[in-house]
């Protein structure tokens, strides 16, 4: 669980978060979603320790994340994953060592115990006969069920995936959104995802938190925000003419 | 102002890597692979440039020196101690700042503009450490061994040209560089390749490491990592200088 209190941001003097409070609850997809700008990002990467919020509280399983030392937090970082837009895969490294890789720096597995960490994990995420590839030889679905498997590997508690089907073709992303949605059941996980995909949400959205100009300015289940008369909502849930046409 | 800012910047960026290692089996083996690619894989650039470096002196020591009362050997003499003294440590540590240089600082900066130090950073990993520290190490561990053979081979093409084009006879040429050898210089030019290379590996692992924006900001990180670099190995060539050989 993740919960978050009176979180302010300001960038030179330009409020970008306002006094966000809300609750990321343990097992189920949370979604982050807004219009670009409207502080998603800075929002998330306040959340993983990227970015100090000015005020506020972000406390994991009740353990405050702000008032903890460096050293303090990466206690807590080694129970994070994070899906990176772009994937962030190690160019230099195979599907395998970048799946590996935190296995490596973090635990005390013998090789063979992490290859088999390694290769459950891609296989989780539906990837055979890709460990020996690169990066750069890999499609971008591909990718981003690679930083699945390398966010997993470690056994996370907590999973952030920041928009995590940007740049997929329909198909590919709906795979995508199941997927993370299996894992945070499987695993009991808190995951947390940033997007303004109104397909995702209304495929996964256990509870949606919604966005504007840096406040939390609504806040529900996936099936409650169809029904909802705030009108910033609904301008960006409609946005397109396929969502006005379902809803005619 | 900029200058204290990214000096201050620079320094706390040096404490942040000289934190206690996550693994140091991983750092290990990370200094190994640093030490082939910015080593090892320097060989050539430094091999050519030391054996033509060196027949080059000799001939414009030959050509100017061209003096009755200079004996011929003070032609393999001059070519030794430009070499030892000057050009295999200095000129050499330039041409590194510009090939190790540019690699760090735009490796870094890729690393930097397509998330992987965030995700590095997510994972708990100290990535200013994990990135820079074995290269700094790799660098400082392998630069003296380059300047080494530079030093030799820079020596051996003044040799070569001498036997080659005869522009003063070989026996000359070896007493003039068996003449009055004095150990100390070759101390002298280590010493100066260590700050060097971790010169080079900080100041463009430093660029690498903050770059922001994109493609364009990439390659204006590495730009300014090598002009950097060269700029304070001509600085600190010269207090080197002064505090080890006056």
């Amino acid at each position: 669980m993740i919960k978050v209190e009176n979180i302010t941001k300001s960038f030179e003097g330009v409020p970008v978060l306002k006094e966000v409070t809300t609750l990321f609850e343990r097992g189920k997809t949370n979604l982050i979603i807004g219009q670009s700008g409207s502080g998603k990002t800075v929002l998330m990467k306040c959340l993983v320790g990227l970015l100090e919020s000015d005020s506020g509280k972000i406390m994991f399983d009740n353990l405050d994340f702000n008032k903890m030392s460096f050293a303090d937090r990466r206690i807590i970082r080694k129970q994070l994953g994070m899906l990176f837009q772009g994937g962030a895969l190690f160019d230099s490294l195979t599907v395998e060592e970048n799946v590996i890789f935190p296995l490596n720096m973090f635990s005390d597995l013998s090789q063979e115990e992490k290859l088999d960490r390694a290769n459950f994990c891609l296989q989780r995420v539906n990837l055979d006969n890709v460990n020996h590839l690169y990066p750069s030889e890999i499609s971008g679905g591909m990718k981003k069920r690679v930083a699945i498997a390398r966010a997993i590997a470690n056994n996370p508690s907590f999973l952030f995936c920041d928009e995590p089907n940007s740049g997929l073709d329909p198909r590919t992303a709906i795979v995508i959104d199941k997927l993370i949605s299996e894992i945070t059941q499987e695993f009991n996980m808190t995951t947390v995802i940033n997007t303004h995909d109104m397909n995702s949400v209304m495929e996964i959205g256990d509870k949606v938190a919604f966005l504007y100009k840096g406040e939390l300015w609504w806040e529900g289940t996936r099936f409650e925000i169809l029904d909802t008369d705030n009108k910033e909502l609904n301008d960006f849930v409609y946005a397109s003419e396929l969502m006005r046409t379902l809803k005619k | 102002m900029k200058f204290f800012y990214h000096l201050g910047r620079y320094l706390i960026l040096m404490g942040q890597i000289l934190k206690k290692p996550e693994k140091a089996s991983i750092y290990r083996s990370q200094i190994i692979l640093e030490m082939d690619n910015l080593g090892l894989q320097s060989l050539g650039i430094v091999a050519i440039i030391s054996v033509f470096m060196g027949a080059v002196v000799t001939i414009q020591t030959a050509l100017n020196t061209d003096h009755p009362l200079l004996p011929r050997y003070a032609i393999g003499f001059a070519t030794r101690q430009s070499i030892i003294l000057e050009f295999a440590p200095t000129v050499i540590s330039l041409i590194l700042a510009g090939k190790v240089g540019s690699r760090i600082a735009s490796e870094i900066g890729t690393m930097r503009v397509t998330e992987q130090i965030d995700a590095l950073e997510i994972m708990g990993v100290n990535a200013s450490g994990f990135l820079i520290l074995p290269k700094v190490v790799a660098a400082v561990l392998m630069f003296p061994i380059l300047v080494t053979l530079s030093m030799f081979l820079g020596i051996f093409g003044g040799w070569v040209v001498s036997f080659l084009t005869g522009v003063m006879p070989v026996s000359n040429y070896i007493y003039g560089i068996l003449y009055e050898f004095a150990p100390y210089d070759i101390f002298y030019a280590l010493v100066k390749t260590v700050v060097f290379a971790y010169l080079i590996t900080t100041i463009s692992g430093y660029y690498g490491f903050y770059t922001k924006g994109g493609a364009l900001e990439v390659g204006q990180a590495s730009t300014n990592a090598v002009v950097t670099s060269s700029i304070f190995i001509i600085l600190f060539n010269l207090v080197l200088t002064q505090l080890l050989l006056v």
